[in-house]
């Protein structure tokens, strides 16, 4: 049993949901996805009992392409982050009703197939199919389903297609002049070539421009927000929770290993970059009037300051990175989440119309503070565990990394409260909301159950990811 | 059975705020109460257990109950410690919280979300616990945050209030700050000795040599892990949260901002003092920090006029003279204080609460007055610790602020007379706030005259338990038995002689309570015989209108750093992003120019960009084909 059966599962229940007809594509998905959940954690054991999962085929003979798929601990935690957070995005979006849900519910499932398949991918050329496959559902996802006006929306959203499409268009061209190099695309005899300084750089900065884009690394951060905003939760949530790790996996898997002399001459100016994201990103957060928006934002601070630490090339690092990439992948579903209840109460996501609501509905409010806690990384989150290690890598390149990226403890609090405050308290509002209903409550329970139990014991997915991680050091300082 | 005993005595209260989180609203407000009080009151009791014990053995217990965070360098686990230090803190944290508890079943009866508040308070005090018993620094700071964060909850207790939610987010962002500090403080530390462990630590600094690289390095971890105490202890630039703090219903600021959460940063320097014995530029910085906010703070206590603010002002102030006594090196003393200062400003507050209760919510004393009769108990057990806290023979306050005073004129006679004077000041705004309070006339409307009365028991039963302590807490270190001293040697790096009792210490002594008196005669001659109210806002003048406004220090923080962060941020929402958006989205004209053609030959958007992204890789793959040589 190798991980392809995780691929042909999502794969299958994407068919299967588009055949299984409106009525019944929310819960057929839901089953595949849980199936997929089930089975990667059935893998998972199996790895950690020493077997075998990863998986080589013949795909292409010329030019060579291998249908190779890597399962390591690093590579498995990620896909377990697409299979935990892929059912719960599709059961967060039982309360709603959407035209065709066939369609929609297929795309979800075929973006999670993508997305496995980026983890997975262990052949270059391989994992630019997926990578490329997984832009496809999210396109059609935030174009037909999004909200907000129609034009506008085909705007952002072809913004953002034509943006992360160029952008991966030179990772494809830097997989060429690889190839060109090595007679390959697998993984293994990318890391075995030596390039010279000059190479190294222009492969770095072509994959640079693919991540960076994903990720998204300020300046290149300019689709995100309305993307965001535009798309449906369950788009957004896909795109936050699970996507844009893509982008930071995809620099630990791929763009330090193959270019690890450019990533060391470069890592101040990386760095340096990656927390002035955190810090601005911090600041226009602060001062958002829609709910979505400022979460994007809040995103754009999280994710850079575990670019931050990808790019520290420590084993403090990466596997803060890590960490710091599940703890935000599920508080930020928690927190679409908890803008998308408000929405089919209120219809509204506009902070000022908002306030008031927390006298109405005390569970509501305690979930949604919580995932507020943890999202400004409170000690006993899983988000604290990899904030910590994260900084404590920054204090070792230069204390002024960690002082400067530390601002986000500071100016986190702010405006996650700030709008905590404008959205939830005051004067009871006059439009009745009602309490959380059974299903919205397991949503958040699950993602509020994960996020605790990890912070006190993230021991299991620490010791998970760690040897890859000491693997891809090895490559790196070779 | 140590290690269950210690983790019920840690877990005790969660337990009690998961029952009100879940079943309070289900059961009756008293019982709700009940248990909120009794599973503080088990924590009290093992701490006497713990206490008793490790007073026959004097063996500190130590357990590591987890791995919890772990780096390149160093694992961190979660460990429990209770040595001396952790042990005194519980007993008073738990001894103090479960009599407040206990005073909050009658004051908060009325409130709708009555569960909720003890489940917020057992929440505080369960992670007051953590902070004190972890063996290292970040189990400290998960208590640490914890506290934050019940501190928080409570000030904007009655969230309906938006200037209260104001005060508590304001309250959790400057803590933040100086939290900020604490962290890279730690990163310093568990760098360099691949440790954030006390016991590991104490032994690796005191074999430690240093030289001037390291003395600088470590002076700076010093300096962090100061400024993360400032921010909790509410010091000099960091101390604007705690008045503002006072929104939160009373028993929480004498719970958490009087006489536990506050005197954390003590506790921290304490915990960590053979560190800062190592970097005496530091201690240096402590005490001149401390000694100048207990002085800012008495001075705009002077003025103030809501009896809660006062008490607010005098809370900040005496935690200047704790951390003055740590940056002069005298740890015992400023645990001293740290205890004595929880029975009398825990008494004041809760006084000053049954003053509330009784009025209906009123706290500007302007309009109270003669409350002597109506109110006995109240009025006496306040007049207690007031004169503990003025420093007046033989209560509690005179023997540890004596200590202080007595500590800093041995170093430097500046610092001792600006502390002086600070306590001259105290002497002074208490008595101010005694007699605008309790005599003369009432000045409030007719309505609450006819409703004044004494509080209910469950108030002033552990009004009277404070007081009591309040006059004999001095006994813990009396000059001459110094059994405080003694008792944590074993925790201290270094020895610290007791003082000898000369000509020096009672003429001393003679002078700090002479001062006192001084400050209490001054009050009473304008609130007494001059009958002085204080006038309205609006035609306070001059430099009392500067102090009445607090030295506008909070307008100086709105116009230095909020206000320039708030319209950065606008200007980056308005102008910069749409900016960077066009200018980075100019690349992709291009792509956008082939759309332009191509949107000729293709009718529909949607499938362009696919047909797009196939011809590229059909491109590419093309590209391949011809660069690779075919022979393989």
């Amino acid at each position: 049993m190798d991980v392809t059966t995780i691929l042909l599962l999502l794969l299958v229940g994407s068919i299967a949901t588009f055949f299984a007809g409106d009525k019944w594509a929310s819960k057929i998905a839901l089953l595949f996805s849980l199936g997929a959940l089930g089975l990667s954690l059935y893998l998972l054991n199996l790895l950690n009992q020493g077997t075998n999962i990863s998986f080589a085929g013949e795909w292409i003979a010329n030019p060579k392409v291998a249908l190779a798929f890597k399962a390591d601990g690093l590579s498995m935690a990620m896909v377990l982050l697409t299979t935990a957070l892929t059912p719960l995005i599709v059961f967060s979006s039982f309360g709603n009703s959407f035209n065709n849900s066939k369609n929609f519910y297929a795309l979800i499932l075929f973006m999670a197939f993508a997305m496995t398949g980026t983890f997975l991918a262990a052949d270059g050329l391989l994992y630019y199919v997926f990578w490329e496959l997984a832009l496809i559902p999210i396109y059609f996802i935030a174009l037909i389903w999004g909200n907000g006006d129609a034009e506008e929306r085909k705007k952002a959203v072809v913004k953002f297609f034509i943006y992360t499409l160029g952008g991966s268009l030179f990772m494809l061209i830097a997989f060429a002049y690889l190839y060109s190099k090595a007679g390959s695309f697998l993984l293994e005899d990318l890391y075995k070539l030596d390039l010279t300084a000059t190479e190294e750089c222009w492969i770095f900065f072509a994959f640079f421009l693919a991540y960076a884009i994903k990720i998204p690394i300020i300046p290149f951060h300019t689709w995100q927000a309305n993307v965001y905003q535009k798309a449906p939760t369950v788009g957004t949530m896909l795109l936050s929770g699970i996507m844009l790790k893509m982008g930071l996996y995809s620099v630990i898997r791929w763009q330090l290993p193959i270019a690890p002399s450019a990533a060391k001459c470069w890592m101040p100016v990386l760095i340096g970059l990656s927390i002035a994201g955190v810090i601005y990103g911090s600041i226009v957060a602060l001062r958002q009037k829609d709910l979505k928006k400022l979460l994007a934002y809040s995103s754009l601070a999280h994710v850079g300051l575990i670019a931050a630490g990808c790019y520290t090339l420590t084993l403090d690092g990466l596997s803060g990175a890590v960490s710091q990439m599940i703890a935000h992948g599920f508080v930020i579903v928690g927190l679409f989440f908890a803008a998308e209840v408000i929405f089919r109460r209120y219809e509204t996501r506009t902070i000022a119309d908002l306030g008031g609501i927390r006298s109405q509905t005390p569970k509501f409010t305690s979930m949604f503070m919580i995932l507020v806690l943890a999202s400004v990384a409170l000690p006993g989150t899983f988000n604290f565990v990899g904030e910590f290690t994260v900084l404590y890598s920054l204090s070792q390149a230069n204390i002024w990394f960690a002082v400067l990226g530390g601002t986000t403890i500071i100016l986190g609090a702010y405006y996650m409260l700030k709008m905590f405050q404008d959205v939830m308290l005051g004067e009871t509002n006059t439009k009745v909301f009602a309490d959380v209903t059974a299903n919205e409550a397991i949503t958040f329970i699950v993602i509020i159950a994960f996020l605790l139990f990890f912070g006190l014991y993230p021991k299991p997915i620490v010791d998970l990811v760690t040897p890859s991680l000491k693997e891809i050091l090895e490559v790196i300082n070779k | 059975m140590e290690t269950n005993l210690a983790l019920v005595l840690l877990l005790s209260p969660f337990v009690g705020f998961l029952f009100n989180v879940f079943f309070g609203k289900k059961v009756s407000r008293n019982v709700s109460g009940a248990i909120g009080t009794l599973t503080v009151v088990v924590s009290f009791l093992l701490s006497i257990c713990f206490f008793a014990q490790l007073n026959q053995n004097g063996k500190p217990f130590e357990i590591s109950l987890f791995d919890w965070i772990q780096v390149s360098n160093f694992k961190l686990d979660f460990g429990i410690l209770l040595d001396q230090l952790s042990l005194l803190w519980l007993l008073f944290v738990t001894g103090i919280g479960s009599l407040i508890h206990l005073y909050s079943i009658s004051y908060m009866h009325d409130d709708e979300n009555m569960h909720k508040f003890f489940a917020y308070l057992n929440l505080f005090v369960f992670f007051m616990i953590t902070l004190v018993v972890g063996s290292n620094l970040l189990v400290m700071f998960i208590g640490w945050e914890g506290v934050g964060l019940c501190s928080y909850l409570l000030i904007g207790f009655w969230y309906k209030n938006q200037p209260y939610n104001d005060a508590a987010k304001k309250a959790f962002i400057m803590n933040r700050i100086g939290d900020l500090g604490f962290l890279i403080g730690m990163f310093i530390i568990g760098a360099w000795f691949s440790s954030l462990d006390y016991m590991e630590l104490k032994a690796t600094l005191s074999e430690l040599k240093l030289d001037t690289v390291d003395y600088i390095t470590l002076s700076i971890a010093a300096l962090c892990l100061f400024i993360g105490a400032c921010g909790k202890s509410a010091q000099l630039p960091l101390y604007t949260w705690l008045p503002d703090a006072m929104a939160g219903p009373t028993p929480v600021s004498a719970l958490i901002h009087a006489a536990t959460m506050v005197t954390a940063g003590i506790f921290m320097v304490t915990r960590m003092n053979f560190l800062f014995d190592l970097t005496p530029d530091v201690q240096h910085i402590i005490a001149y920090v401390g000694v100048a906010t207990a002085l800012v703070a008495a001075s705009i206590g002077l003025l103030q006029n809501d009896i809660k603010k006062v008490l607010a002002y005098s809370t900040v102030s005496q935690l200047g003279l704790m951390f003055l006594a740590l940056g002069l090196g005298a740890y015992t003393v400023a645990v001293f204080h740290v205890i004595t200062h929880a029975f009398f400003k825990a008494c004041l507050f809760l006084g000053s609460g049954s003053v509330i209760h009784g009025l209906h919510g009123e706290q500007d004393m302007r309009k109270m007055g003669g409350l002597r009769k109506a109110m006995p108990i109240t009025f006496w057990t306040m007049m207690i610790s007031t004169l503990a806290i003025a420093g007046i023979f033989p209560f509690a306050g005179f023997w540890s602020k004596d200590e202080i005073l007595m500590v800093a004129f041995e170093h430097n006679k500046v610092l001792w007379v600006v502390a002086s004077i600070a306590s001259i000041m105290t002497a002074f705004y208490m008595f101010r706030l005694m007699y605008l309070t309790f005599f003369k006339e009432f000045r409030g409307t007719e309505e609450q005259k006819h409703h004044l009365h004494e509080s209910p028991s469950l108030i002033t039963i552990p009004l009277i338990i404070l007081a009591v302590l309040a006059v004999i807490g001095g006994a813990i270190n009396l000059p001459g038995s110094m059994w405080l001293n003694h008792f944590l040697e074993p925790v201290l790096a270094a020895k610290h002689e007791a003082h000898h009792l000369g000509l020096q210490e009672f003429t001393l002594m003679g002078i700090a309570l002479a001062g006192a008196i001084v400050g209490i005669i001054w009050a009473n001659a304008k609130y007494i015989k001059g009958g002085f109210v204080p006038k309205e806002d609006s035609e306070i003048t001059g430099f009392n209108k500067t102090i009445y406004n607090k030295y506008y220090v909070d307008e100086f923080y709105t116009f230095l750093i909020v206000k320039p962060i708030n319209s950065l941020a606008n200007f980056f929402r308005t102008t910069l992003e749409p900016a960077l958006g066009k200018v980075v989205f100019s690349f992709g004209t291009l792509a956008n120019g082939l759309g332009t053609q191509g949107k000729k030959l293709q009718n529909g958007n949607i499938g362009l960009y696919l047909f797009a992204f196939v011809l590229g890789v059909c491109a590419i793959i093309t590209y391949l084909f011809i660069t690779t040589p075919v022979a393989q």
